[in-house]
């Protein structure tokens, strides 16, 4: 019971934490002393504490959008496994099911973005939707490279086949571009910008506020703990156990603090570009995945 | 051996997508010279252990010819002709990397219906090389720049020449040497007809050419 | 006596960039081009054992005699030409601007290097040789075709050398394809000829379409055909001459090497059921072009288009087809060497490539005018020329198997052809000066398409036994009937 229960229960304790060593390896590369690692917990907390205003021209799906996100969110991270140890929820397909997820987590965030009727958030939600569009089949590709190259279709399944061969390393470097752009990280999104017409993430979030923001805040450490889990599966040695799982992804999180300190955001055009390309990845590890066995 | 020979054939055709997705001519010149380069391990892996002194002779002056030489004269040429980019091609350049997954699908879906030859390295080696060549071929149609289009033949050659090797056909040296003596002189003349364009029509842009046509009088 | 074939023409061309003088230059071309031709002849005799690297059989002797008489006729006009044309910078009569040629020497040079890569083509024996002869010819004459240094040259080079050297590069690829059909086997001609049936057919099929998409481009087969009006329309017409009248033939033999192996593995309906189709889309497109060419240079071209096309369907029809694409490739040569010589002729008068512009030709340049006008009889197969013969054979090949469409196809492309090409040709060569021009006809450039018809009438009439037993048996080569 421990085993199933240890990976979603991890997430949750632990995915405002991800947030936390990424911005403390920037600040550290910055030469600041940087906010507390726990600041994306006191963040929460302040939040929850506060009450929620809605504008009047919105209606149920501005206040759903939030509730929505966050239980795609907590059921992502229940399907997903961490390390060597079968998830909580495991079948066969779940993959898909994975995607499915993330998806709607998306479509809830942007109609919400859409129903408070500012352009702003419109504006957002319409590039968080043309970059989803192109980061979408990368994921799908990746993932079937991997369920090729497994001969497995389940998430637990592929995790602990260990295929040789060059797929699988394609497949984590495009699945690492996609967890850049999901996620809102630095090369295509910055999360610390101050200008709204350079936001993509933080402007279609700029009319919730209270537990709404916190739910969506939450919702969105979650997809970074997913995501980086799925990222690092099939790349752990054999026989990883939860705990080291859970330090690789520490490691992630130092590695994504990095690149945003090395790199510098790429112009809105250049985006797809960098999408496509991992696309491109994605496919050539499926074919790969094939005259690999 | 086949580890080695798995990791060039990605590297190849890792190249093949960085081509096509590129602006830049100097990335693309050194882009085709890193192929050159590794095309010149071919040969021996190729044939396995039994590496003669033929095949190491062809090894080298193969990697030396596709890898340093080309890449040099076609740099010299850019230089000549002062100019850095390729703008504005008739495809978009992300547009040309889903081609070249599309492009890379079809040369599986080929490579399969073949009777591939056995060999160490002719059935990982076969797709790689026809989506090599048909990499070279969308290069020369869809870009715009003479230089680009002569980039695009060398990628082009280097398809073939890579599935040539990979199974193990059985040319002499002198006919390899002579392809690759063809091959030097063609580059050389472009270069030089680069050089003159440049000076004659004051742009590279092979579309704007089109003085001889059926339909003036 | 192969190696001299070859060493002449190539030790000449070397030479050539390095003399100084024109004089002794353009001696050196003409003394060369005759030693060439001579060897050639001399092969008649006893033809040269095939095998080995080099060899020379019937279809090899044959191309190689074409290409050798018609350079020692283009060298001839070459010391009349070079000697006309003036140094320096002068003013281009198409744009209007300032251009230069390139160095006398540079073009000599190429030109014979040319002649020994062509010579190369014929004597291969091996598929890599060949190639590697053929690639080898695109690259010496590109500099031929930008020797007057101007925009429309450089842009004809330009598309000349990257349409043949990507056509050619498939050939390439065809010939690894040959090898992946017999990996054990060499690649050399009598060993897969003998060893047909043991190469692997999808292989073959897919190597004979390569090389028929790759020397086809350098043939000039539509739809691959569009670098060769522009490049014969720029180029020095001594060069189109050549161009048209050997190196495409050069070309054609490439894909013929091909045609044999598939023969001998039993695929021979294959490769001859793409040939036909080929063949007639070349010769509806070239009758389409010719209609209305307002270049009388990019006419000839054009004209060509639709020879080759005949070459390709006679070939591929099989049986006596054969033996006429035979014909037709030398008096194809012949004819249109004197066309494009005459071409020069008028274009060095007229100052003009403009059918319209060049009217009243047989009162300008008497000599030119009546060789003009005969060389356009020949070219649309009227007789008693040498094409009428070789092209009725064609068509009754068709007619003979019963193929109505082909035969339909045929003949409409040949009148459409009629109609275009003497309808400009003929307000070109009758009819009052259009423009004054100061007649400049000098012997040589006279007496040089002066023999070139009198061969295309001899050919007309009766073919010498010798090239007679030579065509039978190139014929019998290719799969046809002597």
């Amino acid at each position: 019971m421990t085993d199933l229960l240890a990976p979603p229960l991890l997430a949750l304790a632990g995915s405002p934490l991800l947030l936390g060593i990424v911005n403390k390896t920037k600040a550290a590369f910055a030469g600041r002393a940087g906010a507390p690692l726990l600041q994306p917990y006191y963040d929460l907390a302040k939040l929850l504490g506060k009450g929620a205003v809605y504008s009047r021209t919105t209606t149920w799906v501005f206040r759903a959008g939030p509730a929505v996100q966050l239980a795609c969110a907590l059921t992502a991270a229940a399907v997903v496994p961490l390390g060597g140890r079968p998830a909580a929820l495991s079948f066969s397909g779940d993959f898909l099911l994975l995607a499915g997820l993330l998806a709607a987590m998306r479509f809830a965030g942007a109609a919400a973005a859409l129903d408070a009727g500012s352009s702003f958030e419109a504006m957002g939600a319409s590039r968080e939707l043309q970059f989803a569009a192109l980061a979408e089949p990368a994921l799908l590709l990746s993932l079937a490279a991997l369920a090729r190259a497994c001969g497995r279709l389940s998430l637990a399944g592929m995790f602990a086949a260990h295929p040789g061969g060059p797929a699988p390393v394609l497949a984590a470097a495009a699945l690492f571009a996609v967890f850049l752009a999901e996620n809102g990280r630095v090369p295509v999104d910055d999360p610390a910008t101050h200008l709204e017409l350079t936001m993509v993430h933080e402007v279609m979030v700029l009319d919730h506020c209270g537990p709404d923001l916190a739910f969506i805040n939450y919702a969105a450490a979650l997809r970074l703990w997913v995501l980086g889990a799925l990222l690092l599966g099939p790349l752990l040695p054999r026989g990883t156990g939860p705990g080291t799982a859970a330090a690789a992804l520490a490691g992630l999180a130092v590695l994504t603090g990095l690149v945003e300190s090395a790199t510098a955001r790429l112009r809105l055009v250049r985006v797809p570009q960098l999408l496509v390309g991992a696309g491109t990845l994605a496919a050539l590890a499926v074919m790969l995945a094939r005259g690999g066995r | 051996m086949r580890p080695a020979a798995e990791l060039l054939i990605v590297l190849i055709v890792l190249g093949n997508l960085a081509l096509l997705g590129s602006s830049r001519l100097t990335g693309l010149i050194r882009l085709v010279a890193a192929q050159g380069l590794l095309l010149g391990a071919v040969p021996l892996l190729a044939r396995g252990q039994a590496w003669t002194a033929e095949i190491l002779f062809l090894a080298v002056a193969a990697g030396l010819l596709k890898g340093v030489v080309f890449p040099v004269l076609l740099e010299r040429a850019m230089r000549d002709a002062g100019i850095r980019r390729e703008v504005e091609p008739f495809v978009g350049f992300s547009l040309s990397q889903v081609a070249g997954v599309a492009i890379l699908a079809a040369s599986f879906v080929i490579a399969r219906r073949l009777p591939v030859p056995p060999g160490p390295l002719a059935r990982a080696a076969t797709p790689a090389a026809f989506a090599t060549i048909l990499t070279g071929l969308f290069l020369i149609v869809t870009r715009r720049k003479a230089l680009t289009q002569a980039l695009g033949y060398l990628v082009l050659e280097n398809g073939i020449y890579l599935f040539g090797v990979s199974i193990g056909q059985r040319v002499p040296l002198v006919v390899e040497l002579g392809v690759l003596l063809d091959v030097f002189v063609a580059v050389f003349v472009m270069g030089i007809a680069i050089f003159h364009i440049r000076r004659e029509f004051d742009h590279l842009d092979v579309d704007r050419m089109t003085e001889l046509t059926d339909w003036t009088p | 006596m192969i190696a001299a074939l070859l060493a002449v023409p190539a030790l000449a061309g070397l030479a050539a960039f390095l003399i100084r003088g024109d004089r002794p230059r353009r001696a050196l071309l003409a003394a060369a081009a005759l030693l060439h031709a001579g060897l050639t002849l001399a092969c008649w005799r006893t033809l040269p054992a095939p095998g080995g690297w080099l060899g020379l059989d019937a279809p090899g002797l044959l191309f190689l005699t074409i290409v050798s008489l018609l350079f020692l006729a283009a060298a001839l006009y070459a010391l009349d030409y070079l000697a006309r044309e003036e140094s320096g910078e002068r003013v281009d009569f198409v744009g209007g601007g300032p251009f230069s040629n390139a160095p006398e020497a540079r073009f000599t040079g190429c030109l014979l290097l040319f002649l020994a890569t062509m010579t190369a083509v014929c004597v291969s024996r091996r598929f890599g040789l060949i190639w590697v002869a053929t690639e080898a010819t695109t690259l010496t004459s590109a500099p031929l075709i930008y020797y007057h240094r101007h925009h429309r040259s450089l842009e004809a080079a330009w598309k000349y050398l990257m349409l043949c050297s990507v056509g050619i590069a498939l050939a390439l690829l065809g010939n690894a394809f040959l090898a992946a059909a017999g990996p054990e086997l060499t690649m050399d001609l009598d060993t897969l000829l003998a060893h047909a049936g043991a190469l692997q057919p999808v292989w073959l099929k897919g190597a004979f379409v390569l090389f028929l998409a790759g020397y086809g481009t350098k043939m000039g087969l539509a739809p691959m055909h569009s670098w060769l009006p522009d490049a014969h329309s720029e180029s020095p017409s001594l060069v189109s001459a050549l161009l048209s009248g050997a190196l495409l033939n050069c070309a054609f033999l490439g894909v013929l090497r091909g045609l044999q192996v598939l023969s001998a593995a039993g695929l021979g309906d294959f490769a001859r059921g793409l040939l036909v189709p080929f063949g007639l889309l070349s010769m509806g497109v070239a009758a389409v072009f010719i209609q209305g060419q307002a270049d009388y240079k990019r006419l000839l071209a054009y004209s060509s288009v639709e020879h080759m096309g005949i070459l390709a369907l006679g070939v591929g029809l099989g049986g006596t087809g054969v033996f006429g694409a035979m014909l037709h490739a030398v008096n194809h040569s012949v004819v249109k060497a004197l066309l494009f010589l005459c071409a020069g002729n008028i274009l060095a008068a007229y100052k003009t490539k403009s059918a319209a512009d060049a009217r009243g030709v047989l009162r300008v340049l008497p000599w030119t005018g009546a060789l003009w006008l005969a060389g356009l009889l020949a070219a649309v197969g009227a007789p008693p020329f040498g094409p009428f013969v070789s092209e009725f054979a064609v068509l009754k090949a068709a007619a003979d198997q019963g193929r109505s469409f082909v035969v339909v196809a045929y003949l409409s492309c040949l009148t459409l052809v009629f109609v275009g090409m003497a309808t400009t040709g003929l307000r070109m060569s009758l009819g009052p000066a259009s423009r004054k021009v100061e007649a400049r006809e000098t012997p040589l450039s006279v007496a040089v398409p002066a023999a070139l018809a009198l061969a295309a009438l001899v050919l007309g009439v009766w073919v010498p036994p010798p090239l007679r037993r030579l065509l039978a048996q190139a014929a019998r080569t290719l799969g046809g009937a002597g």
